[in-house]
């Protein structure tokens, strides 16, 4: 039975274990979209040497909520002589699509352990894993741009539709460039699967050297095929530097001026979660998925997460106790008391063996999203610092720089793959 | 498991009716679409046989139809902007003299 | 009626009605939205058939490279709802009986000559995108050197059309 007949033909333990993961991951992949708006607003406003939201909770903790909140309540306008349903697809196009993106990311190499089945069906970290993962995350960011160039359409006014015109005409420009340089990871890897790719970065010998982006064996270090993937992807989820079509001095708010409350809601939510898409695509092909830095027999690396997590809840704690509202003085210090016995649990998986296999579980994923969370801030950071281009030169550089020198990418990649790989 | 007749059946379907809306519609535009989908038809049509016989030459020859109509696609609708230019109309009907 | 069986009418209706809405939507753009939705639920169809690779070429080419120029011509020249303009007496009487006619013709000659058309003898087996790429290096090397001066020559003919006049 090939894949597709398998998966038509399970039974309904799947159908409800795959819904629930569905939910969840879309649960935690929404609130993780409202933070990131708060983490960019606090982490721009600090390069910019000012403080950022600090009144709606305690450092600002709670203004993605009030945005929200916001956003339900504001007043939904429909200007007239707009075409109506494609008016209303294209901020739903928008949206179904950046988040059908996640279904085939994976987060964690092993399945739940054994005591953790579902009606008989492991639980993998993963909704799906289909052979063509990397080709099916390419068609969805193919048909992503129906969303942008629709928005501008519909809108029925100059802006807008110039808006619209220019972003799709920038993301199908750099849509090449995107998939041209991850050709050379699949020359490398020989699969899309996007497992396999991240098995094949496998670092438990040389550690940070058999990434994608530094490996010698079996290729050549994709260190350009890296930032052209990165740039592209920047330009291709209308960021800054490349955020021209809705810039706000430029174009009023481009493909999104005439949507509000809800609507432009949506808009806002695909866009940044294309941008954890794109930054986790980063982590999976360039920089070894789940792999660990460290070599393999560097066990004591393994503590990293507790390091991490303990003086985290420990400060998180000391900082609540100083607020007077209920917000600060209950909830921060339990939080931050959540997270310290959490680091303190994995550590002590040194005596205790249960959790020394809960440490060894979580070593995967907790590398996954601290890569994640390094390109987010990557992407953020660029926000902060560079100027937009004018158009013309976006268009420039998208044909002109970056496809060519991924094209070049390409062959150079061959070239060694043929002389050195795959024994 | 799907005969490979309904896939024969649905691509004469969609054959049938690219055709008539080759036929039917006035606007330039989506007449050129029509014969997209009398492609994608035809398409469809190779695939199914591909999948019965067992071998992989129908998809390859789907790949090429694919590129090619990507090729036609680019061209022809240069000109039918060139052609909207110039008589100011989207309607077929009024492209039907050489002379403008 | 199978799994499989099920999910083939369902997106045969789906590409059907797509192809139903192409023909009688009035405005261009509601054309081109039924004509993706017909193109996805084909790449479906193709998935169901375990020729995966070309699906997902469908999408990414088809879906989002082909029809989006077709949106943007759309969106550029401005394009507004047909107008009624009246058939021929020819094509409004005998319109609608002549193409059932074309599609009763070709089914009829798939339905008659049926047992020449094998079913798959390995419906389940998935074309591995490995063996499609051999093929088209080995026994198809000369039609995809051809397609690549193809796609070079219709670049140059977009070029070419799209120059302004010289005033000369």
């Amino acid at each position: 039975m090939n894949a597709v007949t398998t998966f038509l033909t399970q039974d309904g333990g799947f159908w409800v274990l795959t819904l629930v993961k569905i939910a969840l991951l879309l649960f935690i992949v929404l609130t993780v979209n409202a933070y990131l708006t708060w983490f960019e607003r606090k982490v721009v406003a600090l390069m910019q040497s000012r403080v950022g939201p600090h009144r709606v909770g305690p450092h600002g903790l709670l203004q993605p909520a009030a945005d929200g909140l916001k956003f339900l309540f504001k007043e939904d306008v429909m200007p007239g002589g707009v075409d109506k349903f494609v008016y209303l697809l294209a901020p739903f196009l928008a949206l179904t699509l950046a988040l059908a993106s996640l279904a085939v990311i994976p987060f964690g190499p092993k399945p739940l352990p054994p005591p953790f089945t579902f009606f008989g069906h492991q639980i993998d970290l993963w909704i799906t894993n289909p052979e063509i993962g990397l080709l099916v995350l390419f068609s969805i960011t193919a048909l992503g741009v129906y969303g942008v160039a629709l928005a501008g359409w519909a809108s029925n006014s100059k802006y807008p539709l110039l808006g619209g015109l220019r972003s799709s005409a920038q993301m199908v420009s750099y849509e090449l460039s995107m998939t041209m340089s991850v050709v050379g990871v699949l020359l490398m890897a020989n699969s899309f699967s996007l497992t396999k790719i991240i098995s094949l970065q496998d670092s438990s010998k040389w550690g940070l050297l058999s990434w994608n982006i530094f490996t010698f064996h079996g290729g050549f270090p994709q260190v350009v095929g890296f930032l052209c993937f990165f740039i592209s992807a920047i330009a291709e989820t209308n960021r800054v530097p490349f955020d021209l079509p809705e810039a706000e001095s430029e174009l009023v708010a481009g493909f999104h001026t005439e949507y509000s409350s809800f609507k432009f809601a949506m808009f806002f939510i695909a866009e940044y979660t294309s941008m954890i898409t794109v930054s986790s695509l980063c982590a999976i092909l360039f920089f070894g998925g789940w792999n660990s830095p460290f070599p393999a027999t560097w066990t004591f690396t393994h503590f990293i997460p507790s390091l991490i997590l303990i003086p985290f809840g420990l400060w998180v704690i000391f900082d609540g106790v100083k607020y007077e509202t209920i917000f600060g003085k209950v909830i921060l210090p339990g939080l931050g008391a959540a997270i310290a016995g959490v680091g303190t649990l994995l550590l002590a998986g040194l005596w205790i063996a249960p959790l020394h296999e809960i440490s060894e579980y979580i070593q995967g994923p907790f590398w996954l999203l601290s890569k994640i969370f390094f390109f987010l801030f990557f992407y953020v950071w660029a926000r902060g610092t560079l100027p937009r281009f004018r158009y013309d030169q976006l268009m420039n550089i998208g044909w002109k720089l970056l496809l060519p020198v991924s094209i070049a990418n390409v062959i150079i990649t061959a070239g060694c793959v043929l002389l050195w790989g795959h024994s | 498991m799907v005969p490979t007749q309904y896939y024969l059946i649905l691509s004469a379907i969609l054959f049938g009716l690219g055709a008539v809306a080759f036929v039917v519609k006035r606007n330039i535009i989506t007449i050129f679409m029509s014969i997209e989908l009398m492609l994608n038809a035809v398409n469809l049509a190779f695939v199914a046989f591909s999948q019965a016989k067992g071998k992989l030459d129908g998809q390859v020859f789907v790949l090429f139809v694919i590129v090619v109509a990507a090729a036609e696609a680019a061209v022809g609708l240069g000109i039918i902007i060139l052609t909207a230019r110039n008589r100011r109309s989207l309607n077929i009907e009024r492209v039907d003299l050489l002379k403008l | 009626m199978s799994a499989p069986l099920l999910v083939f009418f369902l997106l045969a209706a789906l590409a059907v009605v797509g192809a139903l809405s192409l023909i009688l939507q009035k405005h261009p753009i509601h054309s081109a939205l039924s004509l993706i939705v017909v193109m996805v639920s084909l790449a479906g169809l193709y998935l169901l058939m375990g020729a995966e690779f070309v699906a997902a070429v469908q999408i990414i080419v088809y879906g989002g490279a082909i029809m989006v120029l077709f949106v943007f011509v759309i969106m550029l020249l401005n394009a507004s709802a047909e107008e009624h303009t009246d058939f021929s007496k020819l094509a409004k009487f005998g319109g609608l009986p002549l193409a059932l006619a074309l599609t009763g013709l070709l089914a009829a000659a798939m339905i008659r000559n049926g047992g020449a058309v094998p079913n798959s003898s390995t419906p389940d087996a998935l074309a591995s995108t490995t063996d499609i790429s051999i093929m088209l290096f080995s026994t198809f090397v000369y039609p995809f050197e051809l397609t690549s001066f193809l796609i070079l020559v219709a670049i140059m003919g977009a070029l070419v059309l799209a120059q302004r006049e010289k005033k000369t």
